[in-house]
């Protein structure tokens, strides 16, 4: 099964491709396909409007415009489709969140002539932020642009630029003429060019099971069924495998206990429960357990807390949300009262702009805020879970929905999660040794060197050179002193984890600035864990002579700026744990020195 | 290793049984969160596949709900037998709104003519059983593939006071949390099935073995040819001049008012052999048998403003 949500801006013919791709996978049935004949004919068109099988109310067939959000199936031999197809037009992104809350796959509409706009960059940011990892952006009308390859390889390319600042798994583009049908559910011959398949082939191929989370096993209790003097707990799977026999806990209480039968609807037994299931649990012992309440594993268990961080859309034009205003909340099978602390910022769903001086949010509007609600939420980022990461807000007032919300990882409450591996249980003892001096001092020779030398010795070691990190890891981040601070952190945070994992992690970077360094040696001292410091002391001049890979000839000629050492400082440590001077010898006498201090007690 | 390998676990759903899942969340969401629900039952395919539906969410216990049956008066004598041996099998309460009370009190005019149908008053009569029995919540067997105006529905429909439904106003409805607040008077129709189609329904009727009246099934009956749909002929119905009953190999597809539910020709006489025709169809259900969904564009749409389920 594959729920997926379509976009895209008026008129690019969306409704048009949803009536092609249900008539020409035969899902129309002959007095529907009569009726829209008819209408047509009434209406003076020339071809049957395959628009009007899916604009259903009245005003729609009126304006010639899709109002609200509607629910079509497609049944192949190899899938069951759901189509969310949502408007373009008014209070688009409403419907949008709407659709593709529940969606596995998007469906972005662009027309070829147009090219990517700003609807199209919006619509592509709200599946992103609503978690759907599958994106497929069908460029239309290419009838209208010759069938051009180069037109549509240009499109590609902008939007995929543009998708590389989104949370998107899988992008796939197709080529299509929805009023012609070419690529839609046959290969067009028009485009010999082309050489993916049609947007329905794509549609019955592409693999969305392992989206859903298999990892943390969450069961709300959705409802308490009494009955043959013993109470269940019914309830559709949140997240993860639940099995008969397994050591659970009821949140929030942490009442512990295990579970001894799961039943699926009508009291199947069941080996193995998992999302979506809808199950039935008996716990082995006898617990006050209610609706609201949380069943997980004891050693994996979500947030706790009242206060949330989340990311809302506003969904109504009667008002608008302001910091103070109070909801009710409904999250998973919980209802609680919630009072709006905070609106950190809104977004510009065109830009990604943050705008921090926001103080509202009203219709179809994204931003962060902080929630603080009545009763402590059982919750997980919505990243992470989109059941135990999502809720929706109501207003008393009117009974409506009036936002929907995405909690996002909470960082004033992150837990850390205990191991049951502590240090002492660790065959070696690990450490950072951490070399720091200027581009071609010789601080990647030395550790080279001594890496070679743990090594050698049974010494599990694994050096961490600045230059190869900033190919994979640190990707991304310039030179400026707070990409380059950012870069010693997290070059800081791996040594840490290598250092705690029992290995001697050997770091060679520049790490110019003092204080970066120095918060680096502070988290690893509060985590009980050796930093050495090793200053490679190497006069600039003689390092400047050296220059293996010409950047001190490329800064001196200003072809790079903000190179250590020639337009940029470097601060030395106050108190290394040694000094590596040229006097010292060459790389192997230093390596040695290096050892002998690891070696002491 | 011949057989011996294990199976890769998938952790996948087969779609009847993800549709089956989805079904019963919703059941159990308004058993969970109203005081008053209720079930409508007409003894149609959709709400016996709804009743099955309850009683699996919530067994070991029985259904916390009682069924109500709008009944116009025009029944097929088959489908009520059936409504009642189903009530009791179940063990639920069954509760009558019957059409011809409110045209008895003048709360409904008949319409008069040989193609007189009850179908219309039926919303009156609904409305008065929901609000007399002091129900916030009615479960439908309203799927959304059946009818374009039904596609625009939401699972939990909103009902003003007067049982209205406002296409241009819904809730919108995000992942599964579903908003039923209501005023008093208010009340929200349900509607489990709304992700099932035609086939979806037969093809779980014949995994789980759902009785269902026997008019589903090929059976032999006099009809008459009306409106290019083939009618029962039967006490409701009266002929026109020029209308010449024959006996014919007929099933229905959707049972509801007997003056106006077509049959269709066929052969099927299980649930397998009606997969196999409802698959090779080339109408829908609604196309084929109901004489109602044919008057105007929007007639769906009109009768659901005006409290229609």
């Amino acid at each position: 099964m594959l729920r997926l949500a379509t976009a895209g801006s008026v008129d690019d013919g969306k409704s048009t491709l949803i009536g092609r791709l249900l008539h020409d996978s035969k899902a129309i049935f002959a007095d529907q396909l009569a009726a829209v004949e008819r209408t047509s004919r009434e209406r003076g068109e020339d071809e049957p409007n395959l628009a009007l099988l899916t604009d259903g109310l009245r005003a729609e067939r009126e304006q010639g415009i899709t109002i609200d959000v509607a629910y079509r199936y497609l049944v192949t031999p190899k899938r069951k489709i759901i189509i969310a197809d949502t408007p373009g037009h008014v209070q688009y992104t409403r419907n949008m969140v709407t659709g593709a809350s529940t969606a596995d796959l998007a469906l972005i509409l662009v027309d070829a002539r147009k090219g990517i706009v700003e609807q199209s960059r919006r619509h592509a940011f709200i599946a992103s932020l609503l978690g759907v990892s599958h994106l497929v952006l069908c460029v239309n009308k290419m009838d209208l642009v010759d069938w051009s390859a180069e037109r549509f390889a240009e499109i590609r390319e902008e939007f995929r630029r543009f998708a590389m600042k989104l949370t998107v798994a899988d992008l796939a583009f197709v080529p299509i003429s929805a009023l012609h049908g070419d690529n839609v559910v046959q290969r067009s011959a028009n485009m010999p060019w082309y050489e993916g398949t049609s947007l329905l082939h794509h549609l019955e191929e592409v693999h969305v099971a392992s989206d859903r989370n298999l990892i943390d096993a969450r069961l709300p209790v959705q409802y308490v069924v009494r009955a043959q003097g013993f109470r269940t707990y019914a309830g559709t799977v949140a997240g993860g495998v639940l099995k008969p026999g397994d050591d659970v806990v009821v949140l929030p209480a942490g009442f512990p206990s295990r579970i001894r039968e799961i039943w699926g609807p009508g009291g199947e037994p069941v080996d193995e429960a998992f999302p979506p299931q809808a199950v039935t649990v008996r716990l082995d012992d006898e617990l006050d357990v209610a609706r609201g309440d949380l069943i997980c594993r004891p050693h994996n268990r979500p947030h706790v807390g009242q206060d949330i961080d989340a990311m809302v859309c506003w969904l109504t034009e009667r008002s608008t949300l302001t910091p103070g205003a109070r909801y009710t909340l409904r999250h998973t099978t919980r209802s609680v009262r919630a009072q709006v602390h905070d609106l950190t910022y809104r977004i510009d769903v065109n830009t990604l702009h943050r705008d921090e001086a926001a103080e509202s949010l009203s219709l179809n509007e994204i931003g962060r805020v902080r929630l603080r609600t009545q009763a402590p939420l059982l919750f997980d980022s919505y990243r992470r879970n989109r059941s135990t990461g999502s809720f929706i807000l109501v207003d008393d007032a009117t009974n409506n929905t009036v936002a929907a919300g995405m909690i996002t990882e909470p960082s004033a409450s992150v837990v850390w999660h205990p191991t049951a591996v502590g240090r002492s249980d660790r065959a070696t003892r690990g450490m950072t040794v951490w070399l720091t001096g200027l581009s071609a001092s010789g601080k990647s020779t030395v550790a080279a060197e001594l890496e070679r030398r743990l090594v050698l010795a049974g010494r599990p070691a694994y050096r961490l050179d600045g230059d190869n990190l900033r190919h994979g890891l640190n990707a991304g981040l310039g030179f400026s002193p707070k990409d380059r601070a950012e870069n010693v952190r997290r070059v800081g945070e791996v040594a840490q984890l290598f250092a705690d994992a029992g290995l001697v992690a050997v770091v060679s970077l520049i790490s110019p600035y003092r204080a970066d360094r120095d918060l680096v040696r502070a988290r690893h001292e509060a985590a009980g864990l050796a930093f050495l410091e090793v200053f490679v002391d190497t006069p600039v001049d003689v390092c400047e002579a050296r220059d293996p890979k010409g950047m001190y000839a490329r800064a001196r000629a200003g072809e790079i700026t903000g190179f250590t050492g020639v337009d940029d400082p470097y601060e030395a440590p106050a108190e290394p744990a040694l000094v590596l001077r040229p006097q010292d010898g060459d790389p192997a006498a230093m390596a040695i020195k290096v050892l002998a201090l690891l070696d002491r007690p | 290793m011949k057989g011996g390998s294990a199976m890769a676990t998938t952790y996948e759903l087969s779609p009847l049984r993800a549709l089956e899942a989805e079904s019963v969340h919703v059941l159990r969401e308004v058993a969970a969160t109203f005081e008053r629900p209720a079930l409508l039952f007409s003894g149609g395919k959709d709400s016996v596949v709804l009743l099955h539906l309850a009683a699996k969410a919530f067994w070991p216990a029985p259904v916390p709900f009682p069924v109500l049956h709008v009944d116009t008066g025009h029944n097929f004598d088959e489908v009520l037998a059936f409504r009642d041996r189903a009530v009791a099998r179940f063990g639920v309460r069954l509760v009558v709104a019957a059409v011809q009370d409110d045209i008895d009190a003048g709360r409904a005019v008949e319409e008069t003519g040989p193609r007189a149908s009850r179908n219309r008053l039926q919303s009156i009569t609904l409305l008065r059983g929901i609000a007399e029995n002091g129900f916030d919540a009615a479960f439908g067997g309203a799927r959304r593939d059946e009818e374009k105006a039904r596609a625009k529905e939401r699972v939990f429909s909103f009902r003003d006071e007067y049982g209205q439904w406002d296409p241009r106003n819904q809730r919108p409805e995000l992942w599964n949390l579903y908003n039923g607040a209501h005023r008093k008077g208010e009340h929200i129709r349900v509607f489990p099935l709304s992700n099932w189609t035609e086939l979806d329904i037969w093809r779980y009727i014949a995994a789980e073995h759902i009785e269902l009246p026997l008019l589903y099934y090929a059976h032999r009956r006099r009809v008459v040819h009306r409106d290019g749909m083939l009618l029962a002929h039967t006490r409701f119905v009266t002929l026109l001049e020029g209308d010449e009953p024959f006996e014919a190999s007929v099933r229905f597809r959707t049972v509801g008012d007997a003056t106006c539910t077509g049959c269709v020709e066929s052969t099927a006489t299980t649930a397998e052999s009606v997969i196999t025709e409802v698959a090779a169809s080339r109408t829908t259900e609604r196309g084929a048998t109901r004489a109602d969904d044919r008057i105007s564009e929007a007639g769906m749409e009109d009768r659901k403003k005006e409290g229609y389920f």
